[in-house]
């Protein structure tokens, strides 16, 4: 790889990164002409506290002075305090972050794992039984709003079975040894981490027979066979690795989701993580909140995408040649 | 003059007509995209013939007051009432209207921006090019639902606001793939012939080049539509959206704060659920079918 390459990439990723710095300045600074008046508590702030929290918020002077103050605070990591909780919105964040990445985490390689090998193998035998049934399910998982799952889950499964808790992160005033805590965490975790497995599933699986297909097409797999090589080596050896290139953008870019992709899920299951905050940012018009966690889920986008463009250039050394 | 020009009109539309009714004739040997078209034509009439369906009032609040909460299906309410007593069949139809207003709303505005921001950047060179190309970069990488929820925050929670931002969100992919196809098409004998007789960047675009991005085009709109559909169900579920007048995505939000799934009143939830499916699977299908035959390259996946 060259430092061109290289270099061109990261120069982009900050550039996208002060442009999101930028845009959402201007989207609550300027269009939002007074972001005050979304506070809730507004009207029983006396004169003194009013003016603290225009001081707080940085509101104070030309947008030009509000825009200096606000990047300052934007590279201190400081972005105000939560309308709603009036705690400092990067405590609320590093709070909740850790439920988020695992539930987004485990289920991200659940549907990596199991998304890659359906599509693998309906690509494989294109036109099989398997294809088509492997199809036409991804198909639907794919029409369905992932909070639907859950709520599926919920009703059918915890509500009838009650095998499941029906949300939260852990059961509440239990009083567990340390395995005992590790399998109630996991006993919360398996139908939010369903839900999102399956909501993500249909994508991979379709995405991945997509590129096999046009991976089996090529000149290097008929040579392949003409060597004599058996089909499980043909598969293994020359049709899979190429196959994936197209799917570790994929996975990078969602791994880059993991901030935003599990907003619905978590408000289904009351699981205290990111997305259960931005959906009580949004009924409360937590506008500090919000701002935040807008800016951490496009910084995750931006790295994540800066990760696979470098990996990309390490698997398929055509790319440089095209930039 | 005047003869001739309406001669070319009417072969111009006549070759229109013609294309028209075979990509209906292939569809109709596509057997996905067949069934796509079928489902799309079943929630059409659904959405046209709400008001023999139901009478508009039963949305109001007041409608459900002397009805039972949350009352399984019966003779009188086919799908139930809701937590305050409301006809979910009359929620259900009504919403249709909104869900599919919303859903082509937003793909008209992304088809608009994502066809101009593709068309000149294709078209053009130089400066102009590599700044539209940056800020489509720019929507590309940012995540585009939180984008789409910090817009609807502060732009407001309406309806017709959330169908704006949907589609204000949505257009970077598809200015993308129409700029790839105007490269091509740029480079094509016709286009500079026609330049070398002198025709200017406009008449080019319209009479040359978008008449061949058309077919493209219009693929990518029916793959949009179900992508809108399903980000109005989710940040309708999330809280924006009108309450008195449900899309199927805000239902959904109603049977979830409404503790209707604790209760298992599936006639609540269900419903709207399985429209959200059908919908989504019945544009996405038309699109991908709609792609097969503009682009033979495509068969056989």
């Amino acid at each position: 790889m060259s430092w061109r390459y290289l270099l061109k990439k990261v120069g982009g990723a900050f550039l996208t990164m002060a442009v999101v710095v930028v845009f959402n300045f201007f989207l609550f600074r300027i269009v939002d002409r007074d972001p005050l008046a979304k506070y809730r508590g507004r009207s029983k702030l006396t004169p003194e506290q009013r003016e603290t929290m225009i001081r707080r918020m940085g509101l104070e002077g030309s947008k030009w002075d509000q825009f200096v103050v606000y990047v300052k605070s934007v590279f201190r990591l400081d972005f105000g305090r939560s309308f709603d909780s009036t705690q400092p919105v990067l405590e609320e964040i590093k709070m909740r972050l850790p439920a988020t990445l695992l539930l987004v985490g485990v289920s991200t390689l659940l549907t990596i794992f199991i998304g890659l090998y359906i599509g693998t193998k309906a690509g494989w035998r294109r036109g099989s039984r398997f294809d088509k049934a492997s199809t036409s399910a991804s198909m639907v998982l794919y029409s369905t709003p992932e909070f639907f799952f859950g709520m599926l889950l919920l009703a059918f499964v915890a509500g009838r079975t009650g095998w499941f808790p029906t949300g939260g992160l852990r059961t509440v005033g239990a009083d567990h040894d340390f395995v005992g805590n590790i399998l109630d965490r996991f006993h919360h975790l398996v139908l939010p981490m369903l839900t999102l497995t399956l909501g993500y599933l249909g994508s991979y699986a379709l995405i991945m027979r997509t590129s096999m297909i046009e991976t089996l097409g090529e000149d290097y797999l008929v040579t392949a066979r003409a060597k004599g090589l058996k089909d499980s080596e043909v598969m293994s050896r020359h049709a899979v690795p190429n196959a994936l290139l197209p799917s570790v953008s994929l996975i990078a870019i969602s791994c880059g989701y993991i901030i935003g992709g599990a907003i619905t899920t978590e408000t289904v299951f009351s699981y205290p993580g990111l997305g259960l905050a931005t959906a009580n940012a949004i009924q409360n018009n937590d506008l500090p909140m919000l701002q935040a966690l807008f800016m951490l889920a496009s910084a995750a986008v931006i790295l994540f995408n800066l990760i696979a463009d470098i990996i990309y250039a390490f698997l398929d050394p055509r790319v440089k040649r095209v930039e | 003059m005047k003869n001739s020009d309406r001669l070319i009109r009417a072969m111009i539309w006549d070759r229109r007509r013609r294309a028209f009714f075979g990509v209906l004739r292939e569809l109709r040997h596509d057997r996905p995209g067949f069934i796509g078209l079928l489902l799309l034509t079943f929630f059409g009439l659904f959405a046209l013939a709400a008001p023999l369906i139901a009478d508009r009032s039963a949305l109001l609040a007041a409608s459900g007051r002397n009805n039972p909460d949350l009352a399984a299906p019966s003779a009188k309410f086919l799908f139930g009432t809701d937590e305050i007593g409301r006809d979910v069949l009359a929620q259900l139809v009504w919403g249709s209207r909104v869900s599919l207003f919303i859903g082509l709303f937003a793909t008209l505005v992304a088809v608009v921006i994502g066809s101009v921001v593709g068309l000149v950047a294709g078209y053009a060179k130089g400066k102009v090019s590599a700044v539209l190309l940056a800020i489509d970069d720019f929507f590309l990488v940012v995540p585009f639902l939180p984008l789409a929820i910090v817009l609807a925050v502060v732009l407001g929670r309406s309806p017709l606001t959330l169908a704006i931002v949907i589609g204000f969100t949505s257009w970077a992919g598809s200015a993308r793939l129409i700029r790839a196809q105007v490269l091509t098409l740029r480079e094509r004998a016709y286009v500079e012939r026609a330049q070398a007789l002198g025709a200017g960047s406009w008449h080019v675009i319209r009479r040359h080049v978008l008449p061949g991005v058309a077919p493209l085009i219009i693929a990518n709109a029916t793959l949009i539509v179900p992508v809108a559909i399903l980000t109005e169900s989710t940040l309708s579920f999330l809280g924006f959206g009108d309450r008195l007048s449900p899309s199927w995505g805000k239902l959904l939000d109603g049977a979830q704060s409404s503790g209707s799934i604790t209760i298992n009143a599936w006639w609540y939830f269900l419903p709207p659920g399985l429209c959200i499916i059908g919908i989504v699977l019945a544009f996405t299908m038309l699109g991908r079918a709609l792609e097969r035959i503009f682009d033979p390259r495509l068969r056989g996946r």
